[in-house]
């Protein structure tokens, strides 16, 4: 499908995040949000309103935030536990690999701000690493939805999957991109739009940039396929290959280091099954430099425009 | 069961314990002795616990955090009828479930997985609170190692059980002096115990941990706040040669010094 992209009205996921938790809430008095002093940057004040009972603020303490969590599941509750992804992933990595993961406590982990949401903040506060260090872990989904209706959708099926996931959410504006009905299928990508020259791979903020560089080189008479690839593991290894052998090229990009990412993943599931040209967008394993989360996309090449270029110049190797 | 029951029941599972140590030739035997008394008192007289439905949902919830000494859980499982005794020969064996931490996946009885210090403890916290949220009954134990109270994610959790008022939730240090490389009085003193939980909020009673007269009511406490009951214990207990000595954190008997142990442990049965 060829989704219509609407720059004028960005939407801060979060928000859907807050919305459909709160709605699913009224109905499943097992749901709780557990967060680490995050009740604003998470978006949790309208669910402390309702239920206040439910919300489990632990102070901020990322190990015990996880921990707790799943002793929370343990006991019966569904917890979604939220943080500023730079923290919850970072600061208690191990509690989710041995009290998430291995424990296969049903745990959903909601990442906050990821990628570089908090860009003048800078690197300690940006989550560029978070990729990696889920997606080694057995058990464990890792998905990054791109705009308003993904997410909730996502949020949705989190409810209903029995076992841990990790949700990546950012605070960056991001237009529509899929339709109202969209179901998320674990594990799936979704085609954005067809093409046969080449395929640009993203998901979360990157996706609608994408979008709008598949628009230019379509200008350009090269006819890109674009796929929303929300699912890093498990990833759509069917998807990559189709790709690989249709389009014989493929780009990524994300919010995220080029190392370990969205890009990498993709790399592992082409280069053992169909090797192609590829290109990884992303940053390039440096700290960044102090701007905005949108500068600092463009600073690191990931403007529309110059995905097109990166994409153009790729397609020369084939 | 009364506490001279538990007494020999808990010299069973020492004398059970040290054979799999030794025949498996890998094990926590000086942490194992020390909490084992506690172990016993839990699971033959203290839990609300169904060995044939391990996941009943009103049964107590009891976490290992001190994981290393995951034998004498194994042990004690298994003689409280959660899987065949058995099934201790096949201790740390290829493909065995009985891995040197225990794994809840695999182990009936076993709540969460531990191992890395200083993770059981905000994991109890969550399952207390789960039991506030929903209104069930069912009481969290935990047992942590003292060494491991220098993990800072203990101290976390200890904050959030004092805000949460989990008066359904009781820690228990196994307080042996001893950890991995050293004394801890040599490493990182956090003795005393009892002060610094006090002024987190806690309710505290001292016992000494290897006398079941004290391990049962200590145990069997109930009060408004969350309950922390500092166990003095022996690290090596019930066997002489290495009682208090650092080098059996993990060592392994020879031959010789299993026999000796064995001909103690089946002296006092």
């Amino acid at each position: 499908m060829n989704a219509p992209v609407s720059t004028s009205n960005l939407y801060d996921c979060r928000d859907a995040f807050a919305e459909t938790l709160e709605r699913l809430a009224v109905n499943d008095d097992k749901i709780v949000a557990v967060c680490n002093d995050s009740v604003g940057s998470s978006k949790l004040g309208g669910f402390k309103s309702k239920f206040p009972e439910r919300l489990v603020n632990v102070g901020i303490a990322e190990q015990s935030l996880v921990g707790v969590g799943a002793g929370l599941a343990n006991g019966g509750r569904l917890p979604f536990v939220c943080g500023a992804s730079c923290f919850l992933t970072g600061r208690a990595l191990e509690q989710i690999k041995a009290d998430i993961s291995y424990s296969n406590a049903n745990v959903k982990l909601v990442g906050i701000s990821s990628g570089m949401a908090y860009g003048e903040l800078g690197p300690t506060h940006h989550s560029i690493e978070d990729f990696a260090w889920t997606r080694v872990l057995p058990n464990l989904p890792v998905i990054a939805p791109c705009d308003r209706i993904e997410t909730a959708a996502a949020v949705e099926w989190a409810a209903r999957y029995a076992g841990p996931c990790f949700l990546r959410l950012s605070r960056v504006g991001v237009p529509d991109l899929l339709p109202e009905d969209h179901e998320f299928v674990l594990g799936r990508a979704n085609v954005l739009r067809q093409g046969s020259d080449v395929t640009l791979i993203a998901n979360g903020t990157l996706m609608h940039r994408m979008v709008k560089a598949a628009e230019i080189l379509a200008r350009r008479g090269i006819e890109a396929r674009v796929l929303n690839m929300a699912t890093v593991r498990p990833i759509d290894e069917e998807a990559i290959i189709a790709a690989a052998r249709e389009t014989g090229a493929i780009i990524t990009a994300e919010e995220h280091s080029i190392f370990g990412g969205l890009g990498s993943a993709v790399a592992e599931v082409v280069v053992e099954n169909a090797p192609v040209p590829m290109k990884r967008l992303g940053v390039p394993g440096i700290y960044a430099p102090t701007g905005s989360a949108e500068f600092l996309l463009d600073e690191f090449g990931m403007a529309p425009s110059a995905i097109a270029d990166a994409t153009a110049t790729l397609i020369m190797r084939k | 069961m009364q506490p001279n029951e538990l007494e020999r029941v808990a010299r069973q599972i020492r004398l059970r314990d040290l054979q799999a140590v030794y025949a498996a030739g890998a094990g926590h035997i000086g942490g194992e002795m020390s909490v084992i008394d506690i172990l016993t008192a839990l699971y033959f007289r203290v839990l609300r616990i169904w060995p044939d439905e391990p996941k009943h949902p009103e049964r107590d919830r009891f976490v290992l955090s001190k994981g290393h000494t995951a034998c004498a859980l194994y042990v004690t499982l298994a003689m409280r009828g959660f899987f065949p005794e058995q099934e201790l020969a096949t201790f740390l064996q290829p493909h065995s479930r009985l891995n040197g931490h225990p794994n809840c996946n695999k182990v009936p009885g076993v709540e969460t997985n531990t191992g890395p210090l200083g993770h059981g403890l905000p994991v109890a916290v969550g399952m207390a609170k789960a039991a506030k949220l929903s209104g069930a009954d069912y009481h969290t134990y935990v047992v942590t190692g003292d060494g491991e109270m220098q993990e800072g994610s203990n101290w976390e959790a200890i904050m959030a059980a004092a805000q949460f008022r989990l008066s359904n939730l009781t820690l228990i240090i196994d307080h042996n002096r001893f950890q991995q490389g050293a004394a801890l009085s040599d490493t990182n003193d956090l003795a005393p115990l009892r002060p610094k939980l006090e002024a987190f909020g806690w309710e505290v009673t001292e016992i000494n941990g290897n006398s079941m007269e004290q391990v049962v009511p200590a145990l069997e406490h109930r009060g408004s706040l969350p309950h922390c009951i500092v166990a003095h214990t022996s690290k090596g207990h019930g066997i002489s040669f290495m009682e208090d000595r650092v080098e059996w954190h993990h060592k392994v008997p020879n031959k010789q010094q299993y026999e000796i142990a064995l001909a103690e442990l089946s002296e006092a049965l």
